[in-house]
């Protein structure tokens, strides 16, 4: 992984979120005109222009991931000269890096075998023999019969003892690119072809299933899909160092969105560091913050949060001794012997305290602000989820209602799908503006979050119609959802170009 | 599978030539699973002229399947923990480390080594390994004493 330390120092490289599809296909020097070319607003070749908040990806299916593997094998078998089973190994070794694999191979040929698990022997065939007069290490069977095996370091044992060995490292361990040799002492990695020879075929399945899932793992530019049995992957060029200026949401051929950087559900415009954080600050906080500021007040000497659950208004804090009046949060020997009736308002030391308090209270009144909007944005759209079930009944008994076609009523769905999709972003962007500091910048986000909420909000009221009026809405219906379309489209590339080029001021260090 | 086969041959093995100072026995002549085992205190360390008792556990898997080495004799040692259950923590004893063709003759001389040669870095009872570290003198002088009391 890359550190920040690196992306700080290299200025030009916020032009490189891009990524290239396949970019391991390709030698380093064409992966950087590549990514330069990327965010050129010239070129126009591009069918379809990419909006500033869009990053380019590509979704690969299991066979693909199969398919991209043995295409790198068989390069660098073609490089090395090395048998593809054994290639295999050494690039597992190296986590798929080409580059330092063959570098290495070149100045330390036995070395970077002996390391990844390999010996410099790459004489004979995979084959299972009978042996004269053998008798198994393992199991200390002998007999003439006794099919035995050997992988190039030579270490023979009956198959029988091969097959279960392999099966338990692959059914009970999950263990698939570094499975050694059963011989005491023997680093030597058991290779597809040895494997295939000896297991039966549903364990083959598992053993490669278990590689192409650490091939995945091990590459920078691959994520699975989180999204429940989802058996794709993504490939993706934004490295961890970019996702200070960019937000790389993909979708998946399951049509689940989320985020390359995180893995979370799609969360932009905000950041993944600030997403990190709001998550974790609303799971302090929100859940008791209501009742604290409801309830409660600040100690004005140690800031502890104090409850008043009995009659009298003083007040000593528990923490630091400090004894204050619950009214006007004043000394309490400033008081004399107005025990219950607080009339010192005008005080110096009460003033102050109100001042620190209500600092205090407007941090919390500010948070709940957002996170509110926040809430209200998730919980509309898990509402929103049952409204897409509704939708599907909606457009059935429209189509009889009205007698529109099925293909008419498929605005309901558009209009639906739009919903969801601006809710998801307006969500976030209350967790994004809560880190923001205040200029003009955010002025101009403000207004776009409310020209899309509104937008929004009214789109959402239009849906809930009875049926019987849905017909007649069909034209607003539409234009109201391309307008949401744009309008979030709007808010998405503002916020991604100040976000690209360093514009933003945020109200902590991130 | 051939389990029983390759555990008497090993026990066969052990008990006509045994390793030095290492006697094994079965504790129960019908289970060969369960193994009792007498280590001799190796010279020059302070469990000298001890006998220690230590079970050795086959899982029925073996050799697929590591075996178990604990100490049921006390012994004060960073790699034995010090309780009742005197468990050995070996990096070869571990699954992912364990190879079906390792021997327990292997495995019961590397944990004799250990008794001449602590490894306090991989130890079970830090305090001990910190002990064994800095007040050589000290831990000698306790593991002798517990010999003394212990395994004599």
């Amino acid at each position: 992984m890359d550190s920040d330390d690196e992306f700080m120092s290299d200025v030009s490289s916020q032009d490189d979120f891009l990524g290239t599809q396949g970019s391991d296909d390709e030698s380093l020097g064409e992966d950087f005109d590549d990514l330069d070319a990327g965010f050129s607003d010239d070129k126009d070749l591009i069918k379809h222009k990419k909006k500033p908040y869009e990053v380019e990806y590509k979704v690969l299916d299991p066979h693909d991931i199969d398919h991209e593997q043995l295409g790198q094998v068989n390069e660098v078998c073609a490089i090395l000269g090395l048998p593809p089973e054994s290639v295999a190994i050494l690039l597992r070794y190296e986590r798929w890096n080409k580059e330092k694999l063959i570098e290495s191979y070149m100045e330390q040929p036995e070395e970077t075998l002996e390391k990844a698990g390999l010996g410099s022997n790459f004489e004979g065939t995979a084959k299972t023999e009978i042996v004269p007069g053998f008798m198994c290490d393992i199991c200390c069977e002998d007999g003439d019969d006794l099919e035995t095996y050997a992988m190039r370091c030579g270490h023979r044992y009956c198959v029988d003892c091969y097959r279960h060995y392999l099966g338990q490292k692959i059914k009970e361990e999950g263990e698939a690119s570094r499975i050694k040799c059963p011989g005491v002492g023997c680093n030597r990695i058991v290779d597809s072809k040895s494997l295939d020879l000896l297991v039966t075929k549903d364990l083959q399945g598992r053993y490669r299933e278990l590689l192409t899932r650490t091939y995945v793992d091990d590459k920078e530019n691959l994520k699975w899909c989180p999204a429940p049995n989802c058996q794709y992957a993504i490939d993706c060029g934004v490295k961890n160092r970019d996702l200070r200026r960019i937000v790389p949401t993909v979708r998946c051929v399951c049509k689940h969105e989320f985020c390359f950087g995180c893995s979370l559900s799609d969360h932009q415009p905000a950041p993944c560091t600030l997403v990190k954080m709001w998550l974790q600050k609303c799971e302090d906080d929100s859940e008791t913050a209501n009742w604290i500021s409801a309830n409660t007040k600040e100690c004005t000497k140690c800031n502890s949060t104090i409850e008043k659950n009995g009659g009298c208004n003083h007040m000593t804090c528990r923490k630091c001794k400090y004894e204050f009046c619950w009214m006007c949060m004043g000394l309490w020997s400033e008081h004399g012997t107005s025990w219950y009736n607080c009339n010192r308002y005008e005080e110096k030391s009460g003033a102050d305290a109100r001042s620190a308090q209500a600092k205090s209270r407007s941090s919390l009144e500010r948070y709940l602000h957002y996170y509110n909007r926040y809430a209200n944005h998730e919980q509309s759209a898990k509402l929103d989820k049952d409204l897409y079930l509704k939708t599907e009944k909606k457009m059935t008994s429209l189509q009889s209602q009205s007698g529109l076609s099925w293909i008419e009523v498929q605005f309901l769905d558009t209009a639906s799908h739009a919903l969801q999709q601006c809710r998801q972003t307006l969500k976030w962007t209350y967790a994004f503006a809560f880190y923001l500091a205040r200029n003009n910048l955010t002025e101009i986000f403000e207004d776009n979050q409310k020209d899309l909420e509104m937008a929004v909000e009214s789109l959402s009221e239009m849906f809930e119609k009875p049926v019987a009026e849905l017909a007649g809405l069909k034209v607003d219906i539409l234009d109201k959802t391309a307008y949401c379309n744009k309008r979030r489209v709007i808010l998405l590339s503002d916020t991604a170009e100040n976000l690209k080029n360093g514009e933003w001021s945020f109200n902590i260090e991130w | 599978m051939g389990s029983i086969k390759r555990i008497s041959k090993e026990l066969t093995e052990l008990t006509q030539s045994p390793p030095e100072g290492i006697t094994v026995e079965l504790v129960d002549e019908s289970n060969v699973y369960e193994w009792r085992v007498i280590m001799d205190g190796p010279e020059g360390s302070p469990f000298h002229d001890g006998k220690f008792l230590v079970k050795l556990s086959l899982p029925t898997e073996y050799p697929f399947k590591p075996p178990t080495v604990s100490f049921a004799t006390k012994i004060y040692h960073p790699n034995v923990t010090n309780d009742d259950k005197g468990s050995m923590c070996l990096g070869m004893l571990r699954a992912d480390e364990w190879k079906p063709s390792s021997k327990i003759a292997a495995v019961l001389q590397f944990a004799r080594q250990l008794l001449a040669e602590p490894m306090p870095d991989d130890a079970v009872e830090g305090r001990i390994a910190e002990q064994y570290k800095n007040d050589r003198m000290r831990y000698e002088e306790i593991a002798r004493e517990w010999t003394r009391k212990h395994a004599c």
